[in-house]
């Protein structure tokens, strides 16, 4: 199973969040489309890429000849539950109780 | 039409990993029994063999949703045709959301479905949605409209499938 601790240190990369940004912008790229994007061997890019793929953050297929690269939201939507949407919700739990409380003052 | 573009930029992957066996996820995805107790959860019918149809049914919230809010929701939400089932690995099918005006606008999509166990129980199930000319129904299974009540496209129907048979209760409790 791909624990927190290996999405997050996936994620605590530059150039690796540079390749998450690049496929989200165009999805399924080549490793010589997304190579050409960065100032670093081959070699460099496809060691990232693979961290991301072992973090199941980035997921890979063979159409024909070519092998594609396409970015898996599945685990940063499961990050954003985890650790970001409980803090979102008590932030607007706590607004809601104090315009309740400040209207009740009112009346 | 010959074409030497490199990427493939209309298709969606997703991958998740669950602590189930393969044949739990293949039913989870075929029999309504289950596939009504996750995500959208509309009843989904496979008639499982290439050629077999496949329709994925409205739920009753979203009836309910469609006659607070004033807006016609049909019986069938999804419409396909099943190209390939070899339970419990792989599933191909057409795709075409009816329900919606803008998505029915929609070029018929592929959807494939593959299963594949890896080490300790786990098994890897990635969904291969191939949308090329379906931009209303990508936005949609891409989570765009997940804050005006749409869903939260695939990403969501997998964790939700993932907490259903890791902990025998999906989101919808």
């Amino acid at each position: 199973m791909i624990d927190d601790d290996r999405i997050f240190k996936a994620l605590a990369d530059e150039t690796r969040r540079y390749l998450l940004d690049l496929l989200f912008k165009r999805d399924g790229r080549t490793l010589s489309e997304l190579e050409s994007k960065l100032a670093m061997t081959r070699f460099g890019v496809m060691k990232h890429l693979r961290i991301l793929e072992e973090a199941n953050l980035v997921v890979t297929r063979r159409t024909g000849r070519k092998k594609l690269h396409y970015l898996n939201p599945v685990p940063i939507e499961q990050i954003h539950d985890r650790w970001i949407a409980k803090y979102r919700g008590r932030d607007v739990s706590m607004l809601i109780d104090l315009k309740r409380s400040l209207e009740e003052e009112q009346s | 039409m010959t074409e030497t573009i490199a990427s493939n930029a209309a298709t969606q992957v997703y991958r998740v990993y669950i602590k189930a066996a393969p044949q739990a996820i293949w039913d989870a995805i075929t029999q309504p029994e289950w596939n009504s107790r996750f995500g959208y959860g509309g009843r989904g019918v496979f008639e499982l063999r290439p050629g077999g149809a496949y329709r994925g049914y409205t739920s009753d919230e979203m009836k309910e949703a469609g006659r607070k809010g004033g807006f016609p929701v049909p019986e069938v939400a999804i419409e396909g045709e099943v190209i390939e089932a070899a339970p419990p690995k792989r599933l191909v099918l057409t795709w075409h959301m009816a329900m919606d005006a803008n998505t029915a606008a929609d070029a018929v999509t592929r959807l494939t479905y593959e299963i594949e166990p890896t080490s300790g129980g786990v098994t890897r199930l990635t969904i291969i949605h191939d949308l090329t000319g379906a931009p209303a129904a990508a936005d949609i299974l891409a989570g765009k409209y997940e804050r005006e009540g749409a869903g939260g496209g695939w990403s969501w129907v997998l964790s939700d499938l993932k907490s259903l048979l890791e902990t025998g209760a999906g989101f919808m409790g």
